[in-house]
């Protein structure tokens, strides 16, 4: 049964019509008394209204979050990762409410928010208030009397910038470890989708302590730039493109502070021939990680855009492949059977539409799809496009840059160093993919792409507790890990000395 | 603008980049309320691939960016690596309706810089 649009009879949720920021554990209006309009990409039409911040709300947000340092970070693990939990619960008892607002705002299919961006977030909260009990400091004994200790102290008042692909799940992952650490954050949602973040602090204010989690909406250069350039934040965490990267670590160079950087990739996925050496569940597997190009309508920073297919099963592969992905087309996002929804935002659509454009004139051949689609009733005007198959040549354009669209672009590679070198052919190593029924191709092909993580034998699972991150221009750290813990904190080394007579040096 | 004197500026009869008249209005727009203007090409993840637009001198330049050319009097950047991945086409900027993320000037405006791009002779064309 398809959900009802939020504000109509049924929904399972309703807006307001206005959203201010949250500050202090308070609701606050922008200082300029200025909104922007927030449009569903579903239909095309506006639905609530965001404060466009500037640089007086980010530093009332960062007076608040400074404000509430001093005792947060003083806190005991067990009652930060208490916090964490309650989180959690919140998430999962609303998960149904949260994942029709997130397929409201973002586009995506509520098939998706169901069974993955909602309950992943639940458990990135539960996986770092686990951690944090955990985690212990060390203790060295130098020699007899000396004794180093090494403490993990929070940094202090964090900025984290967050995109519009993932909202709740990609806040999710930075807001928990920080927590967990015991940093207090100033948040900024993507302009796009600043909805979920917005309803989760609606529905954990009454027990979030006032200034920890600060949420500041409005645009990149008003908003975003305030923040990442502040001098009173001691570590910037963002997931973007690479000049906002840039000049997130310009920014944060001036104030020498850490960052952490997530910029994506054009991951590759790669099909040895043994996949068909049985018409298997293995064979369909196969096939079904092919299709993952189309998850989130493509706007994944891992999105396996770029499938390389042993030439040996070349033909039929792209074949069972295209005909497989053609079941799916995009259709309501609020409807659980559509598996293709809405872009999220119309420049997204174009800049898609740029690159179908690209690839025809760079000779690729459209296997399937290849345009706009055009939704009937009052989807008209929402921002929908065909899943699209090329097939060409890995120096195209559609081969290197990020399409942020259902888009895959399949070449074919002539034994295992041939898909080795065209996998590594990229500016980017975030995510790839490796199909085979051979464990020692599979390790071998592994350990020799240049990417943070390697998919081998699945696709497209983010749980907690697996490290992810980008190598070469794909960013700097590790995030969904324990290690995360690390970006958010710094060491203390006591260096204690027991021994009650002098050195005897001076 | 950080020194510019040690990056590759192309130059010759066919400029990398050019603009729609769209797109000039914008800039002539976003001049007028920011002052001097430049671009650097993104790349990447979310919105990666498009163009973003600064007051001259905001993002620093490396010593392998690359100048495509100018818009209007505004210096056209792109990264050296992706340079070399670009090279083969002629980029149009452009500009559409839409809500962009990123720190580009014009998208308090509620539209967003895009790049089109046509196929060229990377031999008679940016060097």
């Amino acid at each position: 049964m398809t959900y009802a649009q939020p504000n109509q009879p049924g929904a399972l949720v309703n807006f307001a019509s206005r959203y201010e920021n949250f500050i202090g554990g308070e609701w606050v209006p922008p200082a300029e008394g200025r909104y922007f309009e927030n449009l569903s990409p579903v239909n095309g039409k506006p639905f609530a209204e965001y404060p466009r911040s500037t640089a007086a709300d980010v530093d009332r947000a960062l007076d608040a979050a400074h404000t509430a340092f001093a005792t947060w970070s003083k806190t005991s693990v067990a009652e930060r990762a208490a916090l964490l939990h309650r989180i959690a619960d919140v998430l999962e008892e609303n998960l149904e409410a949260f994942a029709v607002a997130e397929s409201w705002d973002n586009g995506k299919p509520v098939r998706e928010t169901l069974a993955a961006d909602m309950p992943l977030a639940v458990d990135h909260f539960r996986y770092f208030a686990s951690c944090i009990r955990a985690q212990e400091g060390t203790v060295a004994e130098l020699d007899e009397n000396t004794v180093a200790y090494h403490f993990h102290e929070p940094i202090g008042v964090v900025g984290q910038i967050i995109p519009w692909n993932f909202p709740l799940l990609m806040a999710a992952w930075k807001v928990a470890p920080a927590l967990a650490a015991g940093n207090c954050v100033v948040l900024k949602p993507a302009e796009q989708t600043p909805t979920s973040i917005t309803m989760l602090v609606e529905k954990c204010a009454s027990f979030l302590p006032p200034g920890v989690l600060n949420v500041v909406h409005g645009f990149g250069i008003e908003a975003g730039k305030p923040l990442a350039s502040s001098p009173r934040i001691s570590k910037v965490a963002f997931t973007g493109e690479t000049t906002t990267g840039r000049l997130i670590m310009q920014y944060a160079s001036e104030n020498l502070i850490p960052v952490t950087l997530e910029l994506g990739g054009k991951s590759p996925n790669l099909f040895f021939a043994d996949v068909f050496d049985q018409d298997d569940d293995f064979a369909q597997k196969a096939l079904e990680g092919f299709g993952m190009f189309a998850l989130n309508q493509g706007e994944v920073c891992t999105c396996p855009s770029r499938a390389l297919i042993d030439a040996k099963i070349y033909g039929e592969f792209v074949e069972r492949a295209v005909d497989r992905a053609t079941a799916h087309v995009p259709g309501n996002p609020l409807d659980p059977a559509t598996t293709v929804g809405a872009q999220a935002s119309q420049d997204q659509l174009e800049k898609i539409l740029a690159y179908l454009d690209i690839g025809r004139q760079e000779g690729a051949t459209v296997r399937m799809g290849g345009e706009r689609a055009q939704l009937e009733g009052d989807l008209a005007e929402g921002f929908y496009v065909q899943p699209t198959v090329f097939e060409g040549t890995n120096d195209m354009r559609v081969f290197q840059e990020e399409i942020f669209g259902p888009v895959v672009s399949v070449t074919s590679f002539d034994g295992y160093d041939h898909a080795i070198h065209i996998a590594n052919d990229t500016l980017y190593g975030l995510g790839a993919g490796v199909w085979t029924r051979d464990g020692s191709v599979a390790y071998r092909a592994g350990r020799a792409i240049k990417a943070g993580r390697v998919w081998t034998n699945c696709y497209h699972l983010y749980p907690a507790h697996a490290a992810f991150g980008g190598y070469k221009q794909s960013g700097i750290g590790r995030e969904t890990h324990r290690m995360m813990l690390d970006h958010y904190q710094q060491t203390k080394n006591l260096l204690v000395s027991y021994d009650p007579k002098p050195m005897g040096f001076f | 603008m950080g020194d510019a004197s040690d990056q590759t500026t192309i130059s010759g009869d066919a400029p990398g980049v050019d603009a729609t008249d769209a797109a000039l209005a914008l800039i002539a727009r976003l001049r007028d309320m920011h002052g001097p203007l430049m671009f650097h090409q993104s790349g990447g993840c979310c919105d990666g691939s498009a163009p973003m637009c600064f007051v001259e001198g905001e993002f620093k330049l490396g010593a392998r960016d690359v100048q495509l050319g100018t818009v209007d009097g505004c210096p056209f950047w792109i990264g050296g690596d992706q340079y070399e991945r670009w090279k083969h086409t002629r980029l149009t900027l452009d500009v559409v309706p839409g809500r962009g993320a990123s720190f580009s000037l014009e998208i308090p405006e509620g539209v967003r810089f895009i790049i089109r791009s046509t196929l060229c002779d990377p031999a008679d064309g940016p060097r």
